[in-house]
């Protein structure tokens, strides 16, 4: 098949992050198991959640935290990465739409989730017995959530000058987004307000529909959270669109 | 002869630096352009704008009749972009920077363009050498090399030699001279003026965003600067020939315009009883243009 701007570009995204796969894929599952083995030692014997063993319901929670973080930083560190070194021409330069320059960043950021996500749940899935009730949320929600930090990534590294101002985008909005969103608890746990808060946290229907997917049973109604994190996707994926379009800290 | 690149009134202000102010240049299929200007004269911008890298604030741009904003995608198929900045992507090696460019540009199966262009470069030996561990000259290579993956009819080269190694210098120019011969639009911009010199058939200046001269080399030479007669004498010249003479470091520079006005000036200094212990004479030059042209001196086109 012959190559577009679009396939490329997706190629060399994808070929980028595999090419320190070790950094990019084995170091967030190694960080994912950690989590699995210090929170099921502590909690295994004294919570269940939904009827669930606590082990078996966290293992969700980190596969999808983990396609989510890693989906923002493919696109967040690729784009400042070009930006600062001034590499960014080699794509701004040739006949790339900025629905296609979206496109392929966005999907390689999904792509890397999915294959981090792929690779905690592979580590992970032996410590407590799985099951995969309705497996098409599973897939909806992977790549629904990937594909919107991923868009929230090229946001961040776009606007991003400097890495500490991506640092900044990624440790006081992302980091806290999807650790308050119901990945190592469930919010039912949670005081009434702090319950109604998380329902305001878009992350929180990312992995509470990806959960359920596993369990059949989720605090919000699958539904619900497809409804929401679709109408995300179109408002992250419109704004990202139009900052492209303009060309935004890209074609001054 | 059709045009390649068409700018028109072309204006850019960053804050409060005018950049561009009403630029306005066509340039002929198959030409040697020199674009030349002191530093923030804009010559950069002009290109980025040309490139689609940065917006233009009013007026036109095509590439081979093909508008760079409304028709971005057929202007940027005939355009190839040497960048000034010495940048490259870490992750790949040279081989691979190459077939992702051409990749961009929607071409497959381009490894036989990309050997000769390696070879051309004296980049073979380096075709599997990751971009990080090549030497600046090498990595100079590899951007022209990028510039020309998808054959572009239009090159711009934005200060190409900048920096660069005697050797690669010679490579650079004999594989860009080759492309000219075979019809490809060379656009130039340096700091070298001796290059702009040899190479460019025509040259335009800029100075604060405005061209300032516009012209053949040959007719530039002509117009802004003279041959000059240098010579060292055992005493004073001529009353009448210090006056239009300038004096530095034992020599003497009368300026001439043609070769028939050597013997009378000669001439004139033997008469006084003066004798010439040293003589030569200096070619005009694009380098006393520029100063000429950059001090007000310069026409507007």
């Amino acid at each position: 098949m012959k190559p577009s701007g679009f396939s490329t570009l997706l190629y060399k995204e994808v070929l980028r992050f595999w090419k320190v796969g070790f950094q990019t894929v084995a170091a967030p599952v190694l960080t994912a198991l950690l989590y699995l083995l210090i929170f099921s030692h502590v909690l295994e014997a004294h919570v269940q959640v939904h009827g669930v063993p606590y082990t078996a319901f966290l293992i969700p929670g980190l596969v999808m935290m983990s396609v989510l973080q890693n989906a923002f930083a493919n696109t967040s560190s690729s784009l400042i990465q070009s930006k600062v070194t001034g590499n960014i021409v080699f794509v701004l330069l040739p006949p790339i739409s900025y629905h296609e320059f979206y496109l392929a960043y966005v999907l390689a950021a999904v792509v890397r989730g999915l294959v981090v996500g792929s690779g905690v749940l592979l580590v992970t899935c032996w410590f407590a017995p799985l099951q995969f009730a309705e497996p098409q949320w599973i897939i909806v929600f992977a790549v629904m959530g990937g594909a919107i930090l991923g868009s929230l990534g090229v946001i961040a590294g776009i606007w991003a000058d400097k890495f500490d101002q991506l640092a900044a985008f990624q440790n006081f909005l992302i980091m806290p987004l999807t650790f308050l969103s119901g990945v190592f608890y469930s919010i039912a746990s949670l005081p009434v307000f702090w319950q109604q808060v998380s329902h305001w946290n878009p992350v929180f229907y990312m992995i509470d529909g990806f959960r359920h997917g596993f369990f059949g049973v989720s605090d919000a109604s699958p539904w619900t959270s497809l409804a929401v994190v679709s109408v995300c996707l179109v408002i992250l994926a419109s704004f990202t669109l139009n900052l492209l379009k303009r060309g935004y800290k890209l074609r001054a | 002869m059709s045009v390649a690149i068409r700018i028109q009134q072309v204006s850019k202000r960053f804050g409060t630096v005018q950049a561009l102010d009403g630029v306005d240049l066509d340039i002929q299929q198959g030409e040697f352009f020199g674009l030349l200007g002191p530093n923030g004269a804009g010559k950069t911008t002009l290109i980025s704008a040309l490139a689609g890298l940065t917006r233009a604030d009013g007026g036109k741009i095509s590439v081979m009749g093909h508008d760079v904003q409304t028709d971005y995608r057929a202007a940027r198929r005939q355009l190839g972009v040497v960048p000034q900045e010495l940048v490259f992507d870490p992750f790949f090696s040279v081989r691979e920077t190459l077939k992702i460019q051409s990749g961009y540009f929607g071409i497959d199966g381009n490894d036989d363009w990309i050997d000769e262009i390696l070879e051309n470069l004296d980049l073979t030996s380096k075709a599997n050498a990751n971009m990080r561990t090549l030497s600046g000259g090498m990595k100079r290579r590899v951007l022209v090399a990028q510039a020309l993956v998808h054959r572009p009819p239009v090159i711009v080269l934005d200060e190409p030699t900048a920096g660069v190694d005697v050797e690669l210098r010679q490579t650079l120019w004999r594989f860009i001279r080759r492309l000219n011969e075979d019809g490809h639009t060379i656009v130039l911009t340096t700091h070298y003026l001796e290059e702009a010199e040899s190479l460019c058939t025509r040259i335009a200046m800029l100075k604060a965003g405005r061209i300032v001269a516009l012209d053949t080399t040959a007719s530039l030479l002509r117009s802004f600067s003279t041959h000059t007669l240098r010579l060292r004498t055992n005493g004073s010249l001529p009353a009448a020939l210090v006056a239009g003479s300038g004096q530095s470091g034992g020599w003497w520079s009368l300026p001439f315009d043609r070769f028939d006005e050597v013997e009378p000036l000669l001439a004139k200094i033997r008469a006084v009883g003066c004798v010439i212990d040293d003589l030569e004479i200096g070619k005009p030059d694009l380098e006393e243009v520029f100063v000429r042209v950059m001090q007000g001196q310069g026409r507007n086109p």
